[in-house]
């Protein structure tokens, strides 16, 4: 009846996931009770849930990366303590504990909170800056976000019920065949990213859909803002790399579910096919992640400096030159594998070839700079943070990528250090700089300045306590994901490094008072015009936070920077340049719980796939296609919101942005 | 225990310039070459990455909105000489470490012989669950967990794996190298000095995974010569069904040694004609047959 599972499922005599699952689940049960009390429920439902609006979809999407932070940063940490408490002895964590942790650690960050994060900030913003009122497909974006919640909660289940993986994050055959791992955890791993990397997919064809032919007039492909041919670049990856790794996540399915051979060791299976296959989509996901930030940078660095972005051109061609070259890289993950000098020598000089690209864009980033009158608000103290770190990361990378460095760096804390290196240097500084610079946008407000300052500080510092040392320990010969060790030599650097996961610990308690402070004092950081830092593109443009059509009239784009140059000219003829339009009604999508309801059948079929309890699977596939079927037979699929709102609410924008104007003059 | 940690910081600190232990402080030739290979390549692009983040911290602090002094230019976005440069400095390094790359990655290949006039010694490995097994094929001997190679001399090793991927690394005798079920990979090493250097494994292989640390002694000609005489006067016999015993899970560090070794041993773990190691063993099996799975 239940398949695999029983009582014993449930790790009972683990007390840490236990307790740490306990507390949030109460806290969880909490706020949805004081929901219900307040009455927010029904407001819940109908304007975040349910929603198609791709700003309320793009910040759930940031929140559940933020969620998601916290637990792939307790996990990073009960890893730096294991270490530290590791040596010449056991440790608290056993090895087959241990070894999950890191996995969760590494699964979580990359697919929960760097995925959501970048994708959250493409859906918010992406839109805003093309000058248009939503995606492409509306609907289907809120599908895509809730697979990726209901991934993050399968995994979040693993936790209490059976186990997760304790293969690394890439779970590399034979390992991961049914026969060494024999329990549920690889299943974990591969149901939570069948559902989600369909949602990831998904949100990356409606994305490219939207870049390539919803823009606002005049808004040539020459004349799109940075962050969007970078987002453009990155779905492009998406739309071709997910696909690769649904099909090696399949096969491996197929191997354990049914007896398959692609990657055993016996009956004819490969399993250096995997470790390709895997890599064929997880170079590129590199670039998926890093490219949207990039693409952050762009902009922050130009706004904060008072300045057009340096080479523009020369970014557009550096952002697509990265999108191509990525895709000839992957063997550099596996040098040591013997697969001979020519073959080595090819890969490490195409992986040296997107140092390229990627140098001149820190080159264009500096001189934007010159020249520029740089305020130093917390978006920017990301970048130059950026800038310094990843310099270092990519200096790391490229030195890997020379075959006979990597082979006695493949694997060491060295390789761990370069990742994070450029991941936290890269895509998570990215992110908050993101994060920063579009939260008044989102919700009218600013961020605290005082504690955005402190996070980045304590983040900067703790990230160098933190993983310099793994550099040092991978120099002095320690591979990655040991559970303990007993050389002298190494044990002094793991300490350091677990005091800088200590200060980083601080940093992400900043930036939660950060947060809460903000919407305490939020009367006072009121975002009154719409334009806090003085931006350049469309999304400033608009009210803070933008009414549900995002524009009352399709902005007509003149020039790169459109809002700049709308500004420069307003401010020479002294006015804001035209007469009031003649405001028309316009159409919005509806709400529809089409994207929930489908994620909570994806969850039925996972949990049941994983646990092999088929019939619960089938009501599950069932239920996702009912939701469809009743999605696909709905008369209305659009509300019209009235001319006289729409001129209500533009008024007052235009108000204020007037009265603004005329202050600066 | 803290001052002794604090002690120890401190020892370390002093004598990271030496890097002792590690990767920069190599043993034999393969392990110079690599090593020359990383500094030369740090120190290239430390020329470049230097500058940048001392220019980057420059010009941002430099253009600080506050600052009068600095010439505030908001329009100017494009300079095709700088474009030029900003390509070019980027293209002109990898161009040199590429060819860095190129070369080197053909010197320094594991599986091309070591230039030397002294005869090499083969050496089989084979990654158990959670063990080293090393078979002296041209000695007929054969041990676990310890390794024992004349100083000198170069090695050459082939490597296969009795159930999952493992990654054989002695860091400061030379690169890594994985070993795979139904494969042999290659690797050749020389030590040049006699010493006890430590070897681990560097792929993820399971809950024994930490425990793969195994010792390399390095031994003078005739150290060697005692230890074959020494390990073939032992009564165990390594063959087919001891093979099968020794490829179950455990993670013992006890070190053995076989007197005796089936000749085509290696190559009957690497042809499958000796089966892949059961993994967590039939208890797992017996419950997943036993639901019908």
């Amino acid at each position: 009846m239940f398949g695999r599972l029983t009582w014993q499922a449930i790790p009972w005599s683990e007390p840490i996931p236990l307790v740490a699952a306990g507390v949030v689940g109460l806290f969880l049960a909490a706020v949805v009770v004081w929901v219900f009390i307040k009455g927010y429920a029904p407001y819940i439902w109908k304007e975040w849930i349910t929603s198609v609006d791709h700003k309320r979809i793009g910040v759930m999407y940031c929140l559940l990366a933020l969620v998601m932070l916290l637990r792939g940063f307790s996990d990073a940490v009960m890893m730096r303590s294991q270490q530290a408490l590791a040596f010449q002895g056991g440790g608290y964590l056993p090895p087959d504990h241990y070894n999950q942790i890191f996995s969760a650690h590494g699964t979580i960050m990359i697919f929960f909170v760097a995925m959501p994060f970048v994708i959250g900030l493409m859906n918010f913003v992406v839109p805003l800056q093309l000058g248009i009122r939503d995606v492409a497909f509306p609907t289907l974006n809120s599908v895509s976000f809730w697979l990726t919640a209901a991934g993050a909660l399968l995994i979040n289940i693993s936790l209490v019920v059976g186990e997760f993986a304790r293969t690394g994050w890439l779970p590399y055959p034979p390992l991961s065949e049914l026969q060494y791992s024999p329990g549920v955890g690889v299943d974990y791993y591969l149901w939570s990213l069948q559902i989600s990397g369909a949602g990831t997919l998904l949100s990356g064809v409606n994305l490219v859909t939207t870049i390539l032919k919803m823009r606002a007039p005049g808004m040539s492909y020459t004349r799109m803002p940075v962050f969007c041919w970078t987002a453009l670049a990155s779905n492009l990856l998406i739309v071709a790399a997910f696909p690769v790794l649904t099909a090696v996540t399949a096969m491996l399915v197929l191997d354990r579910y049914l007896g398959f051979h692609f990657f055993t060791n016996e009956m004819g299976g490969n399993p250096m096919m995997f470790v390709n296959l895997i890599w064929v989509w997880g170079h590129p996901e590199v670039y998926i992640l890093v490219l949207p930030a990039f693409g952050v940078f762009s902009e922050v660095i130009a706004t904060f400096s008072g300045k057009p972005l340096f080479g523009y051109r020369s970014m557009v061609a550096a952002t697509m030159a990265i999108c191509l070259l990525s895709w000839l890289v992957w063997l550099h993950h596996f040098f040591t594998m013997g697969a001979g000098a020519d073959v080595n020598g090819f890969f490490g000089i195409m992986t040296m070839i997107i140092a390229v690209p990627t140098g001149v864009k820190v080159y264009n980033w500096l001189f934007t700079m010159y020249g520029g009158k740089v305020r130093f608000e917390p978006p920017m103290l990301w970048s130059i943070g950026f800038m310094v770190t990843f310099v270092i990361g990519g200096m790391t990378g490229v030195l890997m990528a020379v075959p006979p460095a990597d082979f006695v760096l493949h694997n060491s804390l060295f390789l761990v250090a370069h990742f994070h290196n450029v991941i936290i240097g890269g895509v998570l500084f990215g992110a908050f700089a993101g994060y920063n610079y579009w939260f008044p946008k989102a919700f009218g407000f600013r961020l605290d300045e005082k504690w955005g300052r402190r996070a980045f500080w304590l983040w900067f510092v703790g990230f160098y306590a933190a993983f310099m040392p793994l550099y040092v320990l991978g120099l002095l010969g320690m591979t990655r994901r040991m559970q303990h060790f007993d050389r002298p030599e190494w044990y002094p650097w793991v300490l350091v490094a677990a005091a800088g996961a200590g200060l980083i610990t601080l940093g992400i308690g900043a930036q939660i008072i950060q947060l809460a402070v903000s919407i305490r004092n939020r009367a006072m950081l009121k975002d009154t015009t719409g334009d806090p830092w003085d931006g350049r593109t469309l999304e400033w443009a608009t009210a803070s936070p933008p009414p549900a059509f995002n524009f009352a009239v399709m902005p007509n784009v003149k020039g790169e920077e459109p809002y700049w140059g709308m500004k420069t000219k307003a401010r020479e003829l002294a006015h804001l340049l035209t007469a009031e339009p003649s405001y028309q009604p316009i159409s919005v999508p509806r709400n529809t719980a089409t994207g929930v309801v489908t994620a909570f059948f994806a969850v039925l079929i996972g949990f049941a796939m994983i646990w092999r309890i088929y019939w619960l699977a089938g009501i599950g596939f069932i239920g996702v296609y009912a939701a469809f079927v009743a999605f696909a037979w709905r008369d209305r699929s659009e509300e019209e919101i009235s001319a006289t709102e729409v001129a209500r609410l533009d008024r007052e924008n235009r108000f204020v942005r007037t009265s603004a104007l005329a202050e600066g003059l | 225990m803290r001052l002794r940690a604090l002690a120890l910081l401190l020892c370390v600190t002093a004598a990271l310039g030496g890097c002792t232990q590690g990767v920069l402080d190599p043993q034999g030739p393969i392990a110079d070459g690599e090593r020359l290979i990383l500094l030369d390549a740090l120190g290239i692009m430390l020329l470049i990455a230097v500058p940048t983040i001392l220019a980057t911290l420059w010009f941002a602090w430099w253009f600080r909105a506050s600052n009068r002094a600095a010439l505030y230019r908001p329009t100017w976005a494009y300079s095709d000489k700088l474009e030029v440069i900003v390509w070019a400095i980027p293209a002109l390094v990898v161009l040199f470490l590429g060819g860095v790359a190129w070369i080197g990655s053909h010197q320094l290949d594991p599986a091309r012989p070591i230039e030397s006039s002294v005869r090499p010694l083969e050496v089989q490995v084979v990654s158990l669950d959670w063990r080293w097994l090393f078979i002296y094929p041209e000695q007929h001997i054969a041990t676990v967990n310890r390794l024992v190679i004349p100083v000198g001399t170069p090695v050459h090793f082939r490597l296969t794996s009795s159930s999952v991927m493992n990654v054989f690394f002695v860091p400061r005798i030379g690169g890594e190298i994985y070993t795979m079920n139904g494969m042999a990979t290659q690797l050749n090493l020389l030590a040049r000095n006699v010493g006890r250097f430590p070897g681990l494994s560097a792929q993820l292989s399971g809950d024994g995974f930490s425990d793969m640390a195994f010792n390399t002694d390095v031994v003078s000609e005739k150290g060697f010569h005692d230890f074959v005489v020494s390990t073939g006067a032992s009564p165990n016999q390594l063959d087919g069904a001891e093979y099968i015993s020794l490829s179950r899970q455990s993670k013992s560090a006890e070190v053995k040694l076989f007197g005796k070794v089936a000749s085509s041993l290696f190559d009957d773990i690497v042809s499958r004609r000796l089966p892949p190691g059961s993994g967590p063993g039939p208890t797992a099996q017996a419950i997943l047959s036993q639901k019908g799975m």
